[in-house]
């Protein structure tokens, strides 16, 4: 296999590793919107990037960081639905990413690559900015799982039984933050949020607890991720939106799987 | 690691050991300028049940906040007890069936629990069968026995039940009271329950703080029925069943409906519960 590949691969999963656990989150806590207007304002981390002279990766992953507080801090008003406010962020800054773009003038970029994904031109850089990710998020997880867990089924028992619920949810969106920073790579800052939202509800049907289905989701994403660049090499389709597409059948699959009639998950019936 | 029992920690003569565990002073709490919590206080002894009563929108479920550290009140202090560790059962809990959760891995999101003492703990609150079930399967009566049993996983020094009924049909309710009747003894911690729901609340009760935004009055269920300020609140006939039904509540029925009489709880003997009831404070 050509180096390229290897490293698409390699990428690609890695992305997935991530997009498991965390898309579980964000499932759970509904937070989907949240991801979308996250992801969506990625484009303004790349004129950021230019501007500053930086790695264009690493502009967009400090960029994502600091528009997740600001968003933590735009939901503490209860102005509007949160909905409706993060749907008015996200393409206004997916507007605002794109005109900004055009206007630096000698910044050439890829615009196809960053809205779906060039995952056949991560570079060594990036491979090594993924797994290091890769390592922090488990790290991370490792210490706030069970909080997380807890405040993500009630925040109010959570604290009472003495979580800290701000620096829980804070490091929550910050790992957010990260891995839509480098899975727009792959699948591209269009398509990320399904990559983080797929896996996991399709892993919700075969799982029983928490952990099984985070772990499923993994599974899950590293099979869309291998699938979809398999298929994308054979039939030459564009790599981003085939991975989401491998994500979406499995998903189909499992949900049009007939279900087994077995009392033992409701022994009280 | 696992928590010293309680039963090692105190004595084991008195329910009610005069040992405070949570004190409330002079809260005040306001949203965009109403006045929720006007002046309040109160206070909660190990092995004293503490029931909050009030209409709704009367400011019972910020108070509980505001003892819980879950909101920080304009003005006043909470006091606890050094240590005071607090099960609590809110009136909600938003179940949602994306996210599955054994009623097992549910409670040992409190403390990494063997599976033997969560049976245990379940088959104490009535719930033992339930332990394999997703807890968003369960019925909303099923449910609130499962976080009672959440609620106890850290063998509490105080037990805040908001709305415990809430879902839970009639008949099951005066079980439920004396469930909690039970854990109290069984855990010698203090309890603080929330409901309007006054008829049953009564029985299993030692002090009723009846709140309107400041607390209306204070006291015994029995006196409290023969405030003025509770029969303005409630409505005379309310107060009239209120008093004529804690007055006939020496027994309680066993499971065929049987009376058994109270005994054994120093609370249930008629001096007692004398002591208690001229203690009627106005404010």
């Amino acid at each position: 296999m050509d180096d390229f590949i290897v490293r698409a691969m390699l990428g690609g999963i890695g992305v997935a590793l991530l997009a498991g656990p965390l898309g579980c989150f964000l499932v759970w806590r509904r937070m989907a919107f949240f991801g979308a207007a996250l992801s969506h304002s990625a484009l303004l981390g790349v004129a950021l990037g230019f501007v500053l002279g930086i790695n264009l990766s690493l502009g967009i992953l400090i960029f994502c960081l600091v528009v997740a507080l600001l968003l933590i801090l735009l939901e503490r008003q209860r102005m509007l639905a949160s909905d409706t406010l993060l749907a008015i962020l996200a393409h206004g800054a997916l507007a605002l990413g794109i005109v900004s773009v055009a206007l630096i003038e000698h910044l050439r970029i890829d615009l196809m690559g960053y809205l779906f994904g060039d995952v056949l031109a991560i570079s060594r850089e990036d491979l090594v900015l993924i797994y290091a990710l890769v390592v922090a998020t488990a790290i991370a997880l490792k210490f706030t799982w069970l909080p997380l867990l807890s405040a993500t089924v009630s925040e109010d028992i959570a604290a009472v039984e003495g979580v800290r619920i701000t620096p829980v949810r804070l490091a929550f969106v910050l790992l957010i933050a990260a891995v839509i920073a480098v899975g727009m790579k792959v699948v591209g800052l269009l398509l990320i949020v399904s990559l983080l939202i797929v896996p996991a509800a399709a892993a919700r049907r075969v799982s029983r607890t928490p952990e099984q289905m985070a772990l499923v989701a993994m599974l899950i994403g590293v099979l869309s991720v291998v699938a979809g660049l398999l298929a994308s090499l054979r039939w030459d389709l564009p790599s981003g939106p085939a991975v989401v597409i491998a994500a979406v059948l499995i998903f189909a699959a499992i949900t049009a799987w007939p279900r087994r009639r077995s009392r033992a998950h409701y022994p009280h019936v | 690691m696992n928590p010293t029992p309680i039963s090692q920690r105190h004595g084991r003569d008195p329910v009610i050991q005069h040992e405070l565990l949570i004190e409330a002073r002079d809260l005040c709490v306001s949203f965009d300028g109403r006045q929720i919590l006007d002046h309040v206080a109160l206070e909660i002894m190990r092995g004293e049940i503490v029931t909050l009563v009030g209409l709704n929108g009367s400011g019972k479920t910020t108070l509980v906040r505001a003892l819980l550290g879950l909101l920080k009140p304009d003005r006043g202090t909470v006091r606890r007890t050094p240590g005071l560790r607090i099960g609590f059962s809110p009136q909600r809990v938003h179940r949602d069936a994306i996210l599955p959760m054994t009623v097992q891995r549910f409670l040992t999101l409190a403390t990494p629990t063997p599976r033997a003492r969560l049976q245990a703990l379940l088959d104490e609150v009535g719930a033992g069968r339930l332990i394999d079930s997703q807890i968003a399967d369960l019925s909303g009566g099923e449910f609130h026995r499962v976080l009672l049993a959440r609620a106890i996983v850290r063998e509490p020094d105080l037990l805040v039940l908001d709305e415990p009924l809430a879902g839970v049909d009639v008949a099951s309710q005066a079980e439920l009271y004396r469930l909690i009747a039970h854990l109290r003894e069984r855990y010698r911690c203090g309890v603080l329950l929330v409901s309007h729901d006054l008829y049953v609340v009564m029985a299993a009760t030692d002090k009723v703080v009846c709140l309107n935004h400041h607390v209306c009055c204070t006291g015994h269920p029995r006196s409290v029925a023969r405030d003025a300020q509770f029969i303005a609140l409630f409505g005379p006939h309310v107060a009239e069943t209120l008093a004529v039904y804690t007055h006939e509540h020496d027994h309680r029925h066993d499971m065929s409906g049987e009376p058994v009489p109270l005994a054994g709880s120093p609370l249930s003997t008629e001096t007692a519960r004398r002591s208690r009831e001229g203690s009627v404070e106005d404010s």
